[in-house]
């Protein structure tokens, strides 16, 4: 036997193959030879002769060629192709290998497209966890769903004071819940407040909670540091006793340090520090976090005359308690209700007259789930933030739509890559495979950096909703839900630019596919149409997102130059509080008037005067009242104010007819008013009211009373910038019925805001140092007010930008590669003489039918969405056609600029070039 | 001139009909490289031949592709050869070609005039 292996092996190294596989396929080879050999010589032939012919008819080059390719394929994963080959799991780690060698070959490609992804998968996580931790996530306490609220159902048209931001109840009616209440293991009262820690002179106001004993107990929360309150620290007469902290505040104000049984101030009273909670536990207020607990019972040591315990009129608390076992909140509810007529008619309202007292008593109370505590940021954000989640998902699909296109790009440049494959025998389904392999490599890598992208931009947009005097928290650590949500748009996304152009790449035969050449695969008009369907969806996307940032954004500029009937510009806001003074109440109005007209003479100071009610701060108090000559049921409700001579003029309010509260107007002369304009439409009818009188009904500790109207001014706004202009009443503080303890001055400078603070606090602190000042400048109180507006404008705007950049990218993408693909037609018509301004046309008409179609079904699309946005927005309507209109031009008009650019091309193109062009 | 014609064909036969023609080769048994193509090359009257170059990347391919399997097989006092099987979905694709083989045949036949011997 002759040495043929040796020759064979010499000849296939150049191969470089795998040493196993050198080694298999010369001993086959070799022993083909042997046998062409031995037939050689058994036909007659020299054995010298017969070697030579077998090793000629040999041809080395041809067997190297096809096996190279073969050969060299067959280590690339992807040709291994055969399913009926290896693993699952093992092909899919060789997919995701290969797609990673494949993102690396093309980093510009990668980088786009999980660029793209990561905003758009960012911006969607970010509103997620937003939504999640305001809606969803249940408190940080034991078995939160085991909480309920206990409240009133249907409160509608309860009467007196309310003083707390979840004002549900009164004390006494929790002292009898506590009391009959059967469905609960354990049950507590709480109120938020404001607390000034300062010992004197200007306020520092921090968030408190009134807590009843069993507060910490029932949700079970344990001490991080010290105790926490028991039944017995809430006793009636408990004075200061004890305050415990939250973890936030105490590292924040005490920087951790051992602080029990330190003594701290709270509105003036020492309190000894007993605890400090864990730091997961943030309060029962969602968007919020508390700072300092005190107990109920030191209500009448904070608010001294004020103190709500024993007024059966003073809403401020909210009651909460858990289940007992095998109770639910309907059986809870029923039990409650059984028990409502005895509760109301235990603590009734007697002063607001007999009809007020009788619609008291038809309240009844009933139980809420409360796992997921009480929210006024939910009531406030959660429309916003579900437009916003809807807005975001636009985006991401104008992204995909934008990476499909880049996808089918590449699939038709990688088309001859796939058809070798499909002719060496991959499978199609193992093909699809590895190109989706790739899209979920970009899919996934998006989605990872997007999650890390939106715990930056978590914290910046609650920052954006956050003041100083109401700073936002929320806890945004992602949970399962947030980590679910991103996967599952990473799975989602995956798909939506990946499968479509994945199924494409790999329909084609390979002999076609070879066939095609350089061409590729998707060249075709059908293939190109799938392109087309994309720009216009992502033009119909991006001209939905630009109406609602246009709307937004009107909506904002609406409300800022909405005529609030005085000018806030320049005026300094100070709330003072007399309350060290202990001034007897026949002393204290005389004692303001001589702080202000002190303040007043201030340099700089225009014009300052006094007000109960600042407006638009969320403070308000109305009366039922009546025209002299009317019947007491023909009342209606009127808002009032009660405000010291010179209030409209340092607001700048024009006074329409009548005169401005002056000296005469004192406690004892007799009582009048001043009224606005809709309230002379509304109760008056349009006749001029000075010299008319009304009636003011029985309140507390006060008679039925008439007042005389001396004067009219110009409508201001009360509650609300977006409300409707209404009635109101301005009564001479003089003439207040209780005079308090405390005021409000509007001051009007030309100096500094900083030196008027400055100059007032001197002022105030020569009268007595003991009096505690609060400042805050009225324009950006009002511009605070309009948060949320801003909030919609600026993020609407942001993502309709970026949405209408995709969208354009997108368009210029296909645009140019059309050009591409038509540059040989276009060189036939131009050399059988079609002109450049004839082909710019042509290539222009077709975008803009694109263009038109696009246009079409985005303001059908935003007609049809914009009703949901409709509560949001002021002063616009959803299907505003100004906005409609301006949008569509103005992404006309982006878009045009973007498809001239190709067309322009195509028109410059040398006939002779395009004609060669292949 | 036989042999001249054999070798255009040869090209040909790759792209067309040389996987039906080894397929067929080890429809009934598994059978070596080197028998596979004597066996053409005798069935055929010589016309069609394979050399070294010619089958074994063939046989490769048709194995990838999961049609035909390879196996090593030592027989007492003789060298180690490589015997290759059809199987099942080789059986089906063999059946599918061999469909397509007659109907492309006919087709000609009728086109060209050629008669039925």
């Amino acid at each position: 036997m002759l040495e043929w292996k040796g020759e064979v092996r010499q000849r296939l190294a150049t191969l470089k193959l795998d040493p196993m596989r050198e080694n298999e396929l010369a001993e086959e080879i070799a022993q083909h030879l042997q046998d062409r050999y031995n037939e050689l010589v058994a036909g007659g032939a020299e054995p010298e002769q017969a070697q030579r012919t077998a090793l000629e008819e040999w041809s080395t080059r041809e067997l190297m060629q096809a096996l190279r390719e073969r050969e060299s394929e067959y280590r690339e994963p992807i040709a291994a192709g055969a399913t009926t080959h290896g693993h699952l799991l093992a092909d899919l780690w060789q997919d995701i290998l290969y797609g990673v060698r494949v993102l690396r070959w093309n980093p510009g490609f990668a980088a786009i497209a999980i660029l793209s992804l990561t905003l758009g998968i960012g911006a969607n996580t970010t509103i997620f966890q937003l939504l999640d931790s305001i809606r969803l996530t249940a408190l940080p306490i034991k078995h939160p769903e085991e909480l309920a609220e206990v409240r009133i159902i249907q409160p509608n048209g309860r009467t007196g004071d309310f003083t707390t931001s979840h004002p549900m109840l009164t004390n006494p009616q929790w002292e009898q819940i506590r009391a009959q209440q059967q469905g609960f293991s354990g049950i507590f009262a709480w109120a938020q407040d404001r607390f000034n820690t300062a010992p004197s002179g200007e306020t520092h106001n921090v968030d408190g909670l009134y807590v009843s004993g069993d507060f910490f107990r029932v949700l079970g929360v344990r001490p991080e540091l010290g105790r926490l309150f028991t039944a017995e620290d809430d006793q009636r007469g408990c004075g200061s006793s004890g305050v415990v902290l939250s973890n936030a505040f105490w590292q924040r104000e005490y920087g951790g340090a051992s602080v029990i049984g330190r003594k701290m101030t709270i509105e003036h009273h020492p309190f000894e520090i007993i605890g400090v909670t864990p730091a997961n536990f943030y309060g029962l207020e969602v968007g919020k976090q508390f700072d300092l607990a005190i107990p109920i019972c030191a209500d009448p040591l904070i608010r001294g005359e004020y103190a709500r315990l024993d007024v059966p009129h003073e809403w401020w608390l909210s009651v909460m308690g858990r289940l007992k076992p095998g109770w639910t909140i309907e059986r809870a509810t029923a039990q409650l209700a059984a028990a409502s007529p005895g509760i109301f008619e235990a603590t009734r309202i007697t002063a607001f007259g007999a009809e007020e007292e009788k619609h008291y008593l038809t309240y009844h109370l009933g139980a809420l789930p409360a796992g997921t505590g009480v929210s006024d940021m939910r009531k406030d954000y959660e429309t916003p933030l579900d437009l916003l989640l809807a807005i975001a998902g636009f985006v991401l699909l104008i992204a995909c739509a934008n990476l499909a296109s880049l996808m089918l790009a590449r699939a038709s440049s990688r088309s001859r890559e796939i058809a070798i494959r499909l002719a060496l025998g991959a499978s199609r389904g193992r093909l699809i495979r590895q190109l989706m392999a790739e899209s979920f490599l970009v899919a996934a890598t998006g989605a990872g950096l997007g999650l890390l992208l939106s715990r930056v931009l978590g914290g910046f947009l609650v920052s954006l909703i956050s003041t100083e005097r109401n700073r936002a928290f929320l806890d945004l650590a992602p949970d399962w839900r947030v980590l679910g949500f991103t996967l599952g748009l990473a799975v989602l996304t995956c798909f939506l630019f990946g499968l479509a152009p994945a199924l494409r790449a790999t329909r084609t035969g390979p002999s076609e596919a070879l066939k095609a050449g350089v061409r590729g695969n998707t060249a075709g008009r059908e293939r190109f149409g799938l392109r087309r369907a994309l720009v216009t969806v992502q033009v119909a996307l991006s001209l939905v997102l630009m109406v609602g940032a246009l709307l937004f954004s009107r909506t904002l500029g609406k409300l800022l130059s909405v005529d609030p009937g005085f000018r806030p510009n320049g005026i300094l806001i100070t709330d003072l509080d007399l309350t060290q003074l202990k001034l007897a109440p026949d002393r204290r109005q005389p004692y303001k008037h001589e702080l202000l007209e002190r303040v007043r003479t201030l340099p700089g100071v225009d014009d300052a005067a006094a007000t109960g009610i600042v407006p638009l701060s969320g403070n308000s108090s109305n009366s039922d009242i009546w025209m002299d000559g009317q019947d007491s049921r023909q009342k209606k409700t009127v808002d009032r104010s009660w405000i010291s001579p010179d209030y409209f003029k340092t607001m700048e309010t024009p006074l329409v007819a009548g005169r401005d509260f002056d000296g005469r107007d004192t406690a004892s002369s007799p009582k009048v008013a001043i009224v606005n304009e809709t309230f002379v439409r509304v109760m008056t009818k349009g006749a001029n009211p000075i010299g008319m009188s009304f009636h003011s009904p029985v309140a507390p500790n006060r008679p039925e009373f008439t007042v005389q109207v001396v004067g009219l001014v110009k409508d201001m706004k009360y509650h609300d910038l977006r409300d409707e202009n209404i009635p109101i009443a301005y009564i001479p503080v003089a003439q207040a019925e209780n005079p308090d303890e405390f005021d409000t001055f509007m001051i009007r400078s030309r100096a500094p805001v900083g030196d008027t603070i400055a100059a007032v606090k001197r002022r105030v602190a020569e009268a007595n140092p003991e009096i505690s000042l609060t400042f805050h400048v009225f324009e950006s109180d009002i511009r605070n007010g309009l948060l949320r507006e801003r909030l919609m404008a600026t993020l609407s705007g942001f993502f309709g930008l970026l949405a209408t950049v995709l969208a354009v990218i997108g368009l210029y993408g296909v645009m140019s590669y059309m050009v591409q693909r038509r540059t040989n037609e276009v060189g036939i018509r131009m050399a059988l003489g079609a002109g450049r301004l004839r082909i710019l046309g042509m290539i222009l008409f077709e975008a803009l039918v694109l263009l038109a179609i696009g246009i079409g079904v985005g303001l059908a699309l935003s007609v049809a969405l914009g009703k949901t946005a409709s509560s949001l927005l002021f002063g616009v309507k959803p299907a505003d056609p100004v906005t409609l209109g301006l949008a569509a031009g103005l992404l006309a008009l982006v878009a045009a600029a973007a498809c001239y650019v190709p067309a322009r091309r195509a028109s410059k193109f040398d006939p002779m070039t395009a004609l060669r062009y292949e | 001139m036989r042999y001249i014609a054999a070798r255009k064909l040869d090209r040909e036969l790759k792209k067309g009909s040389a996987e039906l023609l080894i397929l067929s080769m080890v429809e009934d048994r598994p059978r070596h490289g080197y028998e596979i193509g004597k066996l053409i090359e005798t069935r055929s009257g010589g016309i069609l031949r394979f050399n070294v170059a010619s089958l074994y990347p063939l046989l490769y391919r048709l194995e990838d592709r999961g049609w035909i399997a390879g196996r090593w097989v030592e027989k007492a006092g003789q060298r180690r050869r490589r015997y290759y099987r059809l199987t099942a979905e080789g059986k089906k694709a063999l059946q599918s070609q061999r469909g397509t083989w007659v109907a492309f045949a006919a087709a000609i036949s009728r086109i060209a005039g050629v008669e039925h011997a």
